[in-house]
């Protein structure tokens, strides 16, 4: 008589499902990491390899047939790279820095935050201060000043990256992890010849993940707007290997004279990964509100 | 409540201390210090006179001691490429980022409190879907390409208003303002409106999220069966009830606004503050950025203790707390 | 017997559950009289709190009123306009809830919410309405309530919440008052000193009260008349002290024996065996017979609602029925 037990994970990805809007953008986010995985095969053109571009190819509209006889859909930009390419092979890095910046972010914030609200004391005092600190600093300054510090490159965008998002994370766990830590559980875990530490990370931190999880969803399309916007600004990736950002600075000046595919089209698709990753983020934030639930 | 602000001033003198150490090791840590002071090109003899007269060869606490000294009395050096005082730049630059930083915060709140609670309180209507949609657009995407697509829309292909620059300025209590005068408002439309879009979003999705939370609350069930009016519940009891968390985001984000006005003054060459910091990056024109620095970071803790402030006001029951 | 002030019948309410659609309150009916106190009992999930809210008309969706009628003074409730029913609320009917902490608003002062009940029903001026809200706390029990009305909620006591709630709830002199499980979040000797205060506020006042709640003992101590509800259907009904002596429901009598005033020193308290089955996957027929001792074969069909005034009762094998009663219920 009884139905199958649905465990809490097919009960939420049911859910999830439930919502149309949440599962088109699933899709498309899918199609997307798929599309910059298969970029190497399924471009016409390395864009990072300078010795491919023909500058007499720059600038032209979409659909022109280039000199190397295959058609660049898209257009080409001032280097003469085809936009095409250009834009698969740029998604692949905002999706690599912004996931690579977010997960290390997570770890190193869930981790500290973790600590000082399990160790209490002078520890969780002086971790918090720090986190504090850093948090009344908006991160884009501060990954503003650090890309300018540290140069250009993938290594130097993603350590800024981490520094201007870790403390979000290290909050909220030190939130989770302080009212976790008065639960009986933990009393007892700790009682037993299980050291402490093991007890944070096995225990408590599980507990503390749907509040992460929460935030997560919302750094990671921070993360790769972040990235964007650093780019844009010219103090992300280096010129030879622009992502998505940096083929939108380059396009700018020419919008102005028509030629507005050379930004516009990057744009896009920058607007598309990152509206979908936020929308699939709401859902699956709405469903892990207890709030909301009655 | 004299007490918690007491010690909350006390906190900020702390933390304003330790920035300052942190810019003064940052400098050292990145370059040679006295690039900062002296700039590249000057003659060996200038260059060690200047050294002489900074104190570079002095040991790094006597040096930070100075540092200090010169940071209260407001001296941040001269800038490489204005090759005027540090401070009275960006003094100079202020006005224009403060025209458009505080019309694009004031704004959004006042539109994105309403809307967000209507969206909460009736968040399948088709209007709040909508709504709702517009936020999305609004939050996520980045906002140096909704400036493109605002100078995309109404500068190049309407063209309505202008693409980037400040207006005509007219002088009040010694400062040039630009939003007296109507060519200067054209100006200012979209680099406000950029920046406000996302706080807007902001504040329309925080206030959606609170009031969909309250309304499913007892509170509301017990003023409804009381007979109260929704209109009256929305007024009194909603909006006082999330008034905290927004107040609390309100402050931190007209911080952040003012490090987005970066970005959007680059697109907009809006000559404000955020514009001489970019531009001080690539010119490594480093006096400009230690001054820069400090005095957002200053900025920052003013923020955040006024929100502090605020917050207990706010919420009686942390007025109770912080005074035992 | 007075007039009849509220007038259930057949009311029913579901709520559209991933499960499917649970029957909260499946066809009850009863009445309320002028100046009169029943308690509603029951065990949480019985449906006891949804009956108060759907009076009321204060289920939102995913629930709605499914079926049936709720009559005050004459006037159909279900299915009234909005508007006209908020006028009616607080000043007709009023209800007070279970914990005052999160019904009361925690940033307003009781001063300011008070007012914005009483400015719901009217234009009062601004001393008339603290001469009112004075009044009001004072009926209450709550001394010293000129500082008590300028006050926050987290500032009172538990029990101070409570009466500042049913103040509230009496502030614009309503006929009926229904109470959910208002005394269960408080200490127990707050609870009996409500009880006596809420006797003697209803007396004055010639308030009717519905005093809804799991707890058999408080319930008794107030009501005149008891009904008792299980899985969302009336069980049993009659006055308080013969349901007591004579329960007809095995459910009645199960309740009753596990009274811890009932217990014999040295034994185990009685139970109920098993559980409330859950309102999606109810068995059919009885909804009890799966815990009853009673129970047989007969009881897979729903047993219809016997009626022999004053008592009610829904069962196949009542107990305690002597002659007279069975005659009565025969005819």
């Amino acid at each position: 008589m009884t139905a199958p037990i649905e465990t809490p994970l097919r009960g939420f990805i049911r859910e999830f499902t439930q919502d149309r809007v949440a599962v088109v953008a699933f899709v498309v986010l899918a199609l997307i990491v798929l599309l910059a995985l298969l970029a190497p095969w399924i471009t016409p053109q390395d864009p990072y390899d300078l010795s491919n571009l023909v500058l007499k190819d720059a600038r032209r509209p979409p659909g022109f047939v280039g000199s190397k006889g295959f058609t660049h859909w898209l257009g080409t930009d001032a280097q003469g790279r085809d936009l095409y390419s250009g834009i698969l092979y740029g998604l692949r890095i905002s999706l690599q820095v912004g996931l690579m910046a977010g997960a290390i972010a997570f770890a190193l914030g869930a981790s500290l935050g973790t600590l000082a609200g399990f160790a209490g004391g002078r520890t969780e005092t002086l971790i918090m201060r720090i986190i504090d600190l850093q948090l009344s600093f908006p991160a884009i300054l501060l990954a503003l000043v650090l890309a300018a510090l540290l140069g250009q490159g993938k290594w130097p965008l993603i350590a800024a990256l981490v520094t201007a998002q870790y403390a979000y994370f290290a909050r909220t766990a030190h939130g989770a992890a302080s009212s976790e830590r008065s639960k009986d559980y933990v009393e007892a875990a700790l009682s037993t010849p299980l050291s402490s530490a093991r007890v944070a990370f096995r225990h408590v931190l599980p507990n503390c993940l749907p509040p992460l999880i929460v935030v997560a969803t919302v750094q990671v399309a921070n993360s790769i707007a972040l990235e964007a916007t650093l780019s844009f600004l010219g103090l992300g990736m280096p010129v030879s290997e622009p992502s998505l950002g940096m083929l939108i600075a380059n396009g700018f000046q020419y919008m102005l004279s028509g030629r507005y595919w050379i930004s516009i089209y990057p744009g896009i698709a920058l607007i598309v990964l990152i509206v979908a990753i936020n929308l699939v983020g709401d859902q699956i934030r709405d469903q892990l509100n207890p709030r909301l639930k009655r | 409540m004299l007490a918690f602000i007491i010690q909350r001033l006390m906190q900020a003198a702390v933390v304003m201390l330790v920035i300052s150490a942190l810019v003064f090791i940052g400098v050292y840590a990145v370059g040679n210090p006295i690039d900062v002071m002296i700039a590249p090109d000057v003659t060996q003899e200038i260059r060690e006179l200047t050294i002489r007269a900074y104190g570079f060869d002095l040991p790094l606490w006597q040096q930070y001691g100075i540092f200090l000294q010169r940071l209260v009395t407001g001296d941040f050096g001269r800038s490489f490429v204005y090759n005027m005082p540090v401070l009275d730049l960006i003094l100079s630059r202020l006005p224009a980022t403060l025209e458009i930083t505080l019309t694009a915060v004031v704004g959004a709140a006042l539109l994105g409190v309403p809307l967000g609670m209507f969206a909460g309180y009736a968040p399948h209507s088709v209007t709040a879907r909508a709504i709702m949609g517009v936020s999305v657009l609004g939050f996520s995407v980045p906002s140096f390409w909704i400036g493109l697509i605002l100078i995309f829309v109404f500068a190049v292909n309407m063209g309505l208003l202008p693409a980037g620059g400040r207006g005509e300025t007219v002088m009040l209590f010694g400062i040039e303002w630009s939003f007296l005068t109507g060519n200067g408002l054209k100006h200012m439309l979209l680099p406000t409106v950029n920046l406000a879009l996302f706080k807007l979003a902001l504040m329309i999705r925080l206030a959606r999220a609170g009031t969909r939370e309250v309304m499913l609350t007892d509170t509301v069930r017990f003023a409804r069966a009381a007979g109260e009016s929704e209109w009256t519940i929305l007024r009194h009891h909603v909006l006082r009830l999330i008034a905290i968390p927004l107040v609390t985001v309100f402050g931190l984000e007209l911080g952040s606004t003012l490090a987005f006005a970066v970005v959007t003054e680059t697109i907009f060459s809006w000559p404000g503050v955020g514009k001489l910091i970019i531009d001080s990056i690539s010119t490594l024109d480093r006096p400009v950025m230690v001054a820069y620095l400090m005095l957002v970071a200053l900025l920052f803790i003013t923020i955040n203790l006024t929100v502090d402030i605020a917050y207990a006001a706010l919420d009686p029951r942390l007025r109770a707390r912080k005074s035992t | 017997m007075s007039e009849v002030l509220l007038e259930v019948r057949n009311l029913a309410t579901e709520f559209a559950t991933r499960s499917g659609v649970a029957r909260a309150v499946d066809g009850v009916s009863f009445d309320v009289h002028a100046g009169e106190i029943i308690g509603l009992v029951g065990e949480s999930g019985s449906g006891k709190s949804v009956t108060g809210y759907s009076i009321l008309g204060l289920i939102d969706p995913p629930g709605r009123v499914a079926a049936g009628s709720v009559k005050l003074d004459g006037q159909e409730l279900v299915g009234m306009p909005r508007s006209q029913l908020r006028a009616l609320r607080g000043r007709r009917i009023a209800m007070v809830f279970q914990d005052p902490m999160s019904t009361l608003n925690a940033v307003l002062k009781v001063s300011t919410q008070m007012e914005l009940a009483m400015r719901a029903h009217g234009n009062p001026g601004k001393q008339e309405m603290r001469q009112r809200s004075l009044q009001a706390l004072a009926k209450v029990g709550i001394p010293d309530p000129e500082r008590r009305l300028d006050a926050y909620p987290h500032e009172l006591s538990g029990g101070m919440r409570q009466r500042v709630a049913i103040a509230i709830a009496f502030l614009n002199n309503p006929g009926l008052v229904i109470c959910d499980e208002p005394t269960t979040a408080l200490d127990v000797s707050i609870q009996a000193q409500i009880l006596i205060e809420m006797r003697t506020l209803v007396r004055e006042a010639g308030v009717s009260l519905v005093w809804i709640s799991h707890d058999l003992a408080t319930v008794s101590v107030l009501a005149s008349r008891l009904l008792v509800m299980y899985a969302g259907r009336l069980i049993e009904e009659g006055p308080t002290a013969e349901v007591l002596r004579r329960p007809h429901h095995p459910y009645t009598q199960g309740l009753i024996d596990s009274l811890p005033s009932r217990a014999i020193p040295g034994k185990d308290l009685l139970q109920i065996p098993g559980s409330t089955p859950s309102l999606t996957a109810l068995p059919s027929g009885c909804a009890f017979k799966d815990r009853c001792a009673h129970a047989t074969a007969a009881c897979d069909t729903a047993p219809a609602q016997t009626i022999a005034p004053p008592r009610t009762w829904r069962c196949h094998h009542p107990l305690n029925m002597n002659a007279a009663t069975a005659v009565q219920a025969a005819s």
